[in-house]
């Protein structure tokens, strides 16, 4: 029974993984071994050139779309662990005549998801003058109703004492929630910090409608120009698929904690 | 006391508050002030056209034969990621001996874009020629290659689509599945034993499965959300240099077509179909609250 239990794992890891492989395989092929007659596992030799010549063909914007990338995740995650924690410990924690009502407002957001209204937000966007500019592709990301909720049920069930013990010592609220309150969250933040990271990384669709300049695609959309439309090079494709994984995968093992963590806290509750 | 209090309550939620207004609700309502006028490549239209865009939108074939799709897809996609992740929980939940590494292999996908996913599946494992690697096992059993995402006759797309979206987003749910199971408490289990009740499928049935009802139903309608406004893999499997093929069209892929598509941008037709979309999602999501509250 363990040994069947241990052989469908098995199985199973080894579809889990073959795409993995082939990004690298492929990326690091041959043009003609891809489109070879006769399928193989192994390509003859692993072409480590690719990767310089990725970096050097001027029609492929790798590393300008890298850097797109890195900035809009990096400043995504920032912000909306900044704005959605502050939001949620006002609502949980300060005492307000209407903060009930602000509430309300914050909860039925989370009825409607954010890419059913991308119309509608590209419509605002658009008229301030945001299109294919780092604003608009980081700024109406950052204020997540579904984030503020979640802070604001984490920082209800927040040790009362410590606030206590911080007002005390005179601290108002600001002094407790940066001295005290954030200083014994960061696993919390940690959590959906990562889930933050990972889901701007990988987001499509509103890059797709927002960059529309070559200079301010991300690495999905530069990836999906050249994958339905203009031809490259396949090998040249995979290959840069597979560097814009890297850094994901480096942030999954490393921080594989936090992020199950970030999944069940958001999976769960929502 | 009170007034510091106010103060202090806006220093707190006020930029996150104008970020809400600014972005969601002034959106959500100028689109519907834009889903009565006639806006084609303007956003500040003058032609008042009524109900007409929402009358187009609904006698739209095209519109009502992408919720036929998404339906599609849902009936698909939403059981069987129920299944297999759970199976997969399961499984992992049930080993000692690599449970880490077996737990990480298959939440490693989660990691990966749709789009990435997209370029794996289109042009090495579902290649249409016959050096592509499914069109490669085929051809080990001596059948003849399939054109997958070009073959509507029978739809193999969809093949190609579901078993894409399985890979990247079973580990999400198994893990979901995992820390339902360990919530579990063990003296039911041990109550059984004594009761007399074999491990194996008559706990499962009786103390596993009535356990995780409110993780099946969350995964369940989490998964009936994502699929709902399923994109990027279509876009990205199904879209060529010719553009987008006219069937395989999910809501929002629709909708990208409708109001930025290559015929210009026309937002009143696009906020109409935006808002009746958005309807219908709140609907859903009112009813679920509903069910899972009960």
């Amino acid at each position: 029974m363990k040994a069947v239990r241990y052989l469908a794992l098995s199985i199973a890891a080894v579809f889990f993984l073959l795409p993995f492989y082939l990004i690298v395989r492929n990326g690091l092929a041959t043009e003609a071994e891809i489109t070879a007659q006769d399928w193989t596992l192994f390509p003859d030799s692993l072409r480590w050139e690719n990767v310089g010549e990725l970096f050097a063909d001027p029609a492929v914007p790798i590393l300008r779309s890298l850097v797109n990338s890195t900035v809009v995740a990096v400043l995504q995650t920032a912000g909306q662990l900044l704005f959605c924690s502050l939001a949620g410990y006002g609502l949980a924690r300060i005492p307000y005549r209407h903060a009930n009502k602000v509430f309300y407002a914050v909860v039925a957001t989370l009825m409607i998801p954010a890419a059913v209204t991308f119309v509608p937000t590209f419509v605002v966007v658009s008229t301030l003058g945001w299109v294919s500019d780092l604003r608009g592709l980081v700024i109406p990301g950052l204020f997540s109703g579904f984030t503020a909720f979640l802070f604001r049920q984490y920082f209800r069930n927040f040790p009362r004492e410590l606030e206590e013990a911080a007002r005390i010592d005179g601290l108002g609220h600001w002094g407790t929630y940066w001295r005290v309150v954030v200083p014994n969250s960061l696993g919390f933040f940690a959590a959906l910090g990562v889930i933050a990271f990972l889901t701007s990384w990988n987001q499509f669709l509103w890059p797709l409608v927002i960059a529309q300049d070559q200079d301010s695609w991300t690495v999905q959309v530069a990836l999906s120009v050249f994958l339905t439309a203009q031809s490259v090079n396949v090998h040249e494709l995979f290959l840069a698929a597979a560097v814009s994984i890297l850094p994901l995968v480096v942030v999954f093992l490393v921080l594989q904690r936090f992020l199950v963590r970030g999944v069940t806290e958001t999976g769960i509750k929502g | 006391m009170t007034r510091s209090n106010t103060r202090a309550f806006w220093l707190f939620v006020g930029p996150f508050a104008v970020g809400l207004l600014a972005f969601v609700y002034v959106p959500i309502g100028w689109s519907v002030v834009l889903s009565f006028f006639d806006a084609r490549n303007t956003v500040t239209p003058t032609d008042f056209v009524g109900l007409d865009n929402y009358a187009d939108m609904l006698g739209d074939t095209a519109f009502l034969r992408s919720l036929g799709t998404f339906s599609a897809f849902a009936v698909f996609i939403v059981p069987l990621t129920a299944v297999l992740s759970l199976a997969l929980a399961l499984l992992v939940n049930q080993i000692t001996v690599m449970q880490a590494f077996f737990r990480s292999v298959f939440f490693l996908p989660t990691a990966c874009s749709y789009v990435v996913a997209s370029l794996v599946w289109k042009l090495s494992i579902f290649n249409g020629v016959r050096y592509g690697l499914a069109n490669t096992v085929l051809g080990w059993f001596g059948a003849d290659p399939i054109a997958w995402t070009a073959s509507t006759d029978p739809p193999w797309y969809w093949l190609v689509l579901v078993t894409l979206r399985l890979w990247l987003q079973l580990g999400f749910y198994m893990v979901l599945f995992i820390a339902g199971l360990q919530r579990i408490p063990r003296h039911l289990y041990e109550a059984a034993w004594i009761d007399g009740a074999k491990p194996g499928w008559q706990t499962l049935r009786h103390i596993t499965l009535p356990q995780l009802r409110t993780t099946t139903v969350a995964v369940l309608l989490l998964n009936l959300v994502a699929a709902y406004q399923a994109f990027d893999e279509f876009y990205n499997v199904l879209g060529t240099a010719r553009g987008y093929p006219p069937f395989a069209r999910p809501p929002l892929v629709y909708l990208y077509y409708t109001s930025l598509g290559s015929g210009g941008q026309d937002f009143g037709h696009g906020s109409a179909g935006a808002v009746l979309l958005a309807l219908l999602i709140a609907a859903v999501t009112l009813a679920q609250g509903k069910v899972i509250t009960r």
